[in-house]
């Protein structure tokens, strides 16, 4: 690690003014993913704000009659909040199969959103990355590439976004709050992170000053019907390979609503608001599901290793609505799913 | 020419000493007064300065959980942590969980069902435990499973590991009902 000076910020106006400061400074919350990057090299900040005793930590009623979760809430109070678990189960879920028990008490909502990929030459300062040294060439194309990306990528990057949470966020069409110099305002979760592009060093849309302060969950009702299937090569505390979000809203067996969204595909958490339009009025059968994972996977590419990952999305979002419809959510943290 | 390994480039160094500030840490119930570097770990700041090393460094990346104590109730792994992030907070260590004359039951649950073989991983494994049983959630072998698997032992005592845990839980569920 390299050195730095600490400080603790108070109130969220003053964290904001102190990361204008010069050097390069950074929030810290739950840590667990910033200094496991400052021991690797990967990030060097001159200047932590430990942002852990900012009053952001509640769960509590938004005022459209939705719920609005702290960013400093962390993701394990965040998954066994009643409320959360009662009318966002899918939400709990994608919390519960990540990461672990400890890692989950540390880890907060606003951190989960800003986590950086787990391309393996990321981390690997002795390898070309454009993410981390732009300019510098990528080494996953043509090189070891089995976890990351098949859609959205550039020839700059094909790196994947690792969260699960915020593959359920996208799926439930959260909102984020962000505080900033010139005030708040509010980012639809699909504008929160982006494509890589020819610049990948970007993970996502925010503003150096800016802090996320809570995220918004609609009011939309997704409880009865929903699936959070998460495909990893070790049934608990890894990576997704893929991972699907499945919402539903039926009456009788058609689809009144229907959510999809993808984790461990692409640089952000990948909705498909145009495979979610071939749900929409459709009955829900094998047919209808097949329709709509030919269409998620329309624009994928493989890069070799990786390209098995086509089918295995295909046929994890058909078996994510297939489970979503039959209120089965079997990708239960608790249960052994094997593909 | 024996030279102290520290020194060894001598007159070359010239980069300013760290800077160290005071912290005050609570753990296993004492307020404990430390002179440390920001960068410091909770965990480097629990074995290299507080004589405390009963909580082990295995990948120091989070990927483990042999550096597993508990803050305030809740398990986290102390090598993800600053200790200056953890002023004000209550710390438990594996020091803290039971005494020679008597043991914590999940200790002596851990000898009686033989749940290690190097013993590398126990601490860990233990304070990990304990947080289990705080949460409430795990009451099923499968459920047990589930959510020690922050806790990794490359001896593979994962069988007994599960029994001594389950004993414990089990007890734990009969006392409060
Ligand atoms: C071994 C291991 C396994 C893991 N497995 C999984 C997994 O299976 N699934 C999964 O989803 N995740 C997994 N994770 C990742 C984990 O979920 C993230 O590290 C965690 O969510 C990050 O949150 P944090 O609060 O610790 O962030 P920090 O490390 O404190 O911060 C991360 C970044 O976010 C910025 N930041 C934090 N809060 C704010 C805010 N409010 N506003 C603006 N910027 C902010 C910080 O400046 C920093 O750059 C794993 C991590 C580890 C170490
Ligand atoms: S995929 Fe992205 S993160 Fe990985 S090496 Fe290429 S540029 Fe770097
Ligand atoms: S040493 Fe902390 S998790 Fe391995
Ligand atoms: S007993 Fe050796 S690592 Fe677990």
């Amino acid at each position: 690690m390299n050195s730095f000076t600490y400080t603790r910020a108070e109130a969220v106006e003053a964290a904001v003014r102190e990361k204008s400061a010069s050097g390069k400074v950074k929030f810290i919350a739950g840590g667990t993913n910033l200094l496991d990057l400052m021991k690797e090299n990967v990030e060097r900040p001159t200047r932590l704000i430990d942002i852990n005793r900012l009053p952001l930590t509640k769960i509590e009623a938004a005022p459209d009659g939705g719920l609005r979760l702290g960013a400093l809430a962390t993701n394990a109070d965040t998954a066994w909040n009643a409320e959360v678990e009662k009318r966002y189960p899918l939400l709990s879920q994608a919390i519960l199969a990540g990461a672990s028990p400890q890692l989950r008490n540390m880890a907060t909502n606003g951190g989960n959103l800003f986590q950086r990929t787990r391309c393996y030459y990321f981390y690997d300062l002795a390898t070309p990355c454009n993410k981390r040294e732009p300019g510098s060439g990528c080494s996953a194309i043509g090189g070891y590439n089995r976890i990351l990306g098949i859609l959205g990528t550039s020839e700059s990057c094909i790196a994947t976004h690792p969260s699960d949470m915020c593959v359920a966020l996208a799926a439930l069409a959260a909102t984020v709050r962000v505080t900033g110099k010139n005030g708040e305002r509010v980012v639809k979760f699909e504008d929160f992170h982006r494509l890589p592009g020819d610049t990948p060093q970007f993970d996502n849309t925010l503003q150096p000053d800016e802090i996320v302060t809570a995220i918004d969950l609609p009011a939309e009702d997704f409880s009865r019907h929903f699936s959070y299937l998460k495909l990893r090569d070790r049934t608990s505390y890894a990576f997704a390979l893929i991972s699907v979000a499945a919402a539903l809203q039926l009456e009788g067996n058609t689809i009144k609503e229907g959510r999809l969204a993808l984790g461990g595909v692409a640089h952000k958490p990948w909705r498909d608001t145009t495979a979610e339009a071939l749900l929409k009025g459709q009955p829900a059968t094998e047919e209808t599901f097949r329709r709509v994972a030919a269409k998620v996977v329309e624009g994928a590419k493989g890069y070799g290793h990786n390209t098995f990952k086509i089918e295995l999305a295909k046929r994890a979002i058909m078996r994510a609505l297939k489970q979503a419809t039959e209120g089965m959510p079997v990708a239960d943290a608790f249960q052994n799913s094997n593909p | 020419m024996p030279e102290n390994p520290t020194h060894t480039s001598g007159a070359a160094i010239t980069a300013p000493l760290p800077p160290v500030s005071p912290v005050t840490l609570r753990i296993n119930g004492q307020e404990r007064q430390l002179h440390i570097a920001p960068w410091t770990t909770l965990l480097d700041a629990l074995r290299e300065y507080l004589d405390l090393t009963g909580t082990k460094k295995g990948c120091d990346h989070g990927q483990c959980g042999a550096c597993t104590v508990l803050v305030d109730g809740k398990r986290i792994n102390a090598c993800l942590t600053l200790a200056v992030m953890q002023e004000g907070r209550d710390i438990t260590t594996i020091e803290g969980m039971g005494t020679e004359e008597k043991l914590h039951p999940l200790q002596q649950a851990f000898i009686d069902h033989d749940a290690f073989q190097c013993g590398y991983c126990t601490p860990g494994q233990i304070c990990s435990a304990q947080g289990l049983i705080n949460e409430g959630k795990a009451k099923t072998a499968a459920e047990i499973k589930e959510l020690m698997s922050g806790n990794l032992c490359r001896c593979g005592a994962y069988t007994n590991i599960l029994a001594a845990v389950q004993e414990v839980v089990e007890m734990e569920l009969k006392i409060k009902n």
